[in-house]
């Protein structure tokens, strides 16, 4: 194919990027960044588990603008004064009560809006939004979002070994676990509320993650068979992680360009979203950096040093 | 060929704003447009849990094939735009879309109601079943100005099952009930012979037309609870329409911005080439019926960065080939089929996650996972015929182009 000039060396690659260090050789560093990251996040979650919301537990949720200020406790009492117990969360300069309660059967919930037209003030009925979710619902909800999880890891590990190798498939799904636990542990930590759509965040910071990586994974996979003796594996990673940096960089950008987007103008109902989707896609384009190629290496060099030892 | 190729971008511009100028009305019309998801512009989802009777028979298909058909006899009685309503046999569940319903709580309320009609002595025996309705209708009461009444209109079977009843029980009361509710508690002045009843006593026609509603589409073979609903108010489903778009188009024209500075020419036409995807996709949701929902349009948002990514992943792979002393010309050819291979086995990966959520997803994930699984294949359908043959045509105006222009800096 090539009739002129020769695919760059690593010298080349390395003279082509201003910034360049040897990212490969401190991958130690990279792996205790993100254990640093990781680990608290998980004692988190094992310490206090996800602020799970109604979606998942089940219960009913009312988001109601007054025509005027009102305030948290007369919320209270009239939810008290119909007999129900809630979480009351005041907003927009506190017109807007979102009501957490248990699931609502119709009457109840008629009741409830009477009351609170009577007792704390008259509501716009246009803007109002409520979800009911049953608790056998939530299980449910639960359940699916695993599988889904299971489903297409397993299927990403399939279509990877198919096109590279075992190896490769290894490496890229640590990278996204280490993506999966990073979101859920800051949100497990900080104790955000998670909804529905956290499931659709997480999967699609799955696919991203393992998008991003299989890029590198096949410069990686173009350079090996290039690979002359006496060159070593670590060299035409790190050279390989760098010549795919400029692509790694700008794609991450513009895909958080959308997500920013989204989390400023999009409203409140898609904010947690797109906070999901934004520290999972910058924390994707990081791990297959940092992460990925640097597992890979680790599992090749073992490998190597197994049948002929001190090589 | 320079001449030739100019000429071929400028009338391929045209086409495109023209095609731009003329899509966009169809694409928003109210009725015939892309289909919005009651989370933008208000509605309520529903989830019916079809629940055991309590001598415990279980719940056939046949049961809920029959209750889906009552529920969707209601809902069109109710004058919504596309409802949608589904049965889950599985789980014994009856999913209702109702998108720009104006009053959702009257819908609910018809919608669980069982609705058994049944006349009933003054002991409460049930001495006859609303089963032998075959209309009803709600109207004016011929003998209060004021009223409303619900017409009846009884069956052959039923007209004479009517008539011995108001024979046998003349001058004394029926009651007529809906489920438990007494509806009106007639005394029988003359036996009804030909199958022509009324129950008067509405206040309003709207009134006795939900319950003639309710009576004509017979009673549900199941008493259904809410599982799960979801209501969202209609000014509420505007104010995030209007959020939403606002973000696509600052996070279009963002993109916009960023891959011209640092693509210089290619970045016009990955531009250019992002108004093509956009379009086709809007396209594809229109011809597909797609749902438009909130979490759609962030999907649809999202699939936009990752549609530039097929260009960036193109042109520094023929960033590279220049470097590697190619001309142009051979770099774009050469990028483009190494960059392919690439662009295939990222992008898989994602759809497999897309498909997933799609199977696994209840409702919104679902719309969502749709709209990214649809941005995927646009993209990569994009890529290789639209962007490849712009950016051919590009490139040939001059084979001398400097390299400058590829983002390329002369010294490499």
């Amino acid at each position: 194919m090539t009739k002129t000039g020769h695919s760059a060396t690593y010298e080349e690659v390395q003279k082509l990027h201003p910034l360049y260090f040897n990212i490969v050789r401190k991958r130690y560093w990279w792996f205790a960044i993100s254990l640093l990251i990781i680990i608290p996040g998980i004692i988190s979650l094992f310490m206090q588990g996800l602020n799970l919301g109604i979606d998942y537990k089940g219960g009913t949720m009312l988001d109601v603008t007054f025509n005027k200020a009102v305030s948290q406790s007369a919320i209270s009492d009239t939810m008290k004064s119909v007999g129900l117990e809630g979480h009351v969360q005041l907003s927009n300069s506190d017109t807007t009560a979102l009501i957490r309660t248990e699931a609502l059967e119709e009457e109840k919930r008629s009741e409830l809006l009477t009351a609170l037209e009577t007792q704390v003030g008259e509501y716009d009925k246009a803007s109002l939004k409520e979800d009911k979710v049953g608790p056998a619902m939530g299980q449910e909800l639960t359940r699916n979002a695993i599988y889904a999880l299971i489903i297409a890891m397993g299927m990403m590990i399939i279509y990877i070994t198919f096109r590279f190798q075992f190896g490769f498939a290894i490496s890229a799904i640590l990278a996204l676990l280490h993506d999966v636990f990073v979101v859920v542990g800051i949100f497990s930590l900080f104790q955000w509320e998670i909804d529905a759509t956290f499931v659709a965040a997480i999967l699609t910071i799955v696919g991203y993650s393992i998008n991003d990586t299989v890029i590198i994974f096949d410069r990686i996979r173009e350079n090996e068979p290039k690979m002359k003796r006496g060159d070593s594996y670590q060299d035409m990673v790190d050279k390989s992680i760098w010549q795919t940096m400029r692509r790694s960089i700008n794609t991450v950008t513009t895909v958080l360009i959308s997500l920013f987007a989204v989390f400023i103008l999009g409203g409140e109902s898609t904010r947690m979203f797109s906070l999901a989707m934004l520290i999972g896609v910058f924390c994707g384009a990081y791990s297959s950096i940092f992460i990925a190629s640097q597992i890979l290496l680790e599992i090749k060099i073992r490998l190597k040093k197994m049948p002929r030892t001190g090589s | 060929m320079r001449q030739g190729n100019i000429v071929k971008l400028v009338a391929l511009v045209l086409l495109v704003a023209t095609t731009v100028a003329l899509s966009i009305k169809p694409l928003v019309d109210p009725v015939k447009g892309i289909p919005l998801g009651l989370d933008l512009r208000g509605g309520v989802h529903l989830v019916l849990q079809a629940e055991p009777n309590k001598n415990g028979v279980p719940i056939t298909n046949a049961d809920m094939d029959k209750a889906k058909a009552i529920i969707a006899k209601r809902v069109n009685d109710l004058g919504v735009s596309e409802p949608i309503v589904q049965a889950d046999y599985n789980n014994k569940r009856i999913i209702v879309d109702l998108a720009g319903v104006t009053d959702p709580d009257k819908a609910v309320d018809i919608l669980k109601t069982t609705a058994k009609l049944t006349f009933r002595d003054t002991q409460g025996n049930v001495l006859l079943q609303g089963d032998e309705l075959t209309d009803a209708k709600g109207g004016q009461d011929p003998t209060n100005a004021g009223g409303f009444v619900v017409n009846l209109t009884f069956s052959t079977d039923g007209a004479k099952k009517f008539a011995d009843l108001t024979t046998k029980y003349l001058g004394q009361q029926i009651g007529i009930y809906l489920d438990e509710k007494l509806l009106t508690n007639p005394k029988v002045d003359t036996p009804v012979l030909n199958g022509q009843a009324y129950i008067n006593g509405y206040a309003t026609l709207e009134a006795a037309a939900n319950h003639a509603v309710l009576m004509r589409s017979g009673s549900l073979p199941v008493s259904m609870s809410i599982a799960e609903k979801r209501q969202v108010g209609a000014s509420l489903g505007v104010d995030s329409l209007n959020k939403s778009i606002h973000a696509g188009i600052y996070s279009l024209i963002f993109i916009f911005l960023y891959m011209l500075v640092f693509y210089r020419l290619p970045g016009v036409v990955a531009d250019f080439s992002l108004i093509v995807y956009a379009l086709i996709v809007l396209w594809a949701f229109w011809s597909f019926r797609v749902v438009l929902t909130l979490p759609g349009i962030a999907g649809f948002i999202l699939s936009i960065g990752i549609a530039v990514d097929f260009n960036i992943i193109i042109y520094e792979r023929v960033k590279e080939e220049i470097r590697a002393g190619k001309s142009i010309r051979a770099g774009v050819e050469s990028g483009f089929s190494r960059a392919f291979i690439t662009v295939i086995d990222a992008h898989v990966t994602t759809l497999i996650a897309a498909i997933t959520l799609y199977i696994f997803g209840s409702g919104s994930v679902k719309g969502f996972a749709l709209t990214l699984g649809i941005g995927i294949i646009v993209s990569l359908f994009t890529a290789i015929t639209f962007t490849r043959q712009v950016l051919r045509w590009t490139v040939g105006i001059n084979p001398k182009m400097k390299t400058f222009w590829f983002g390329v800096r002369g010294d490499a």
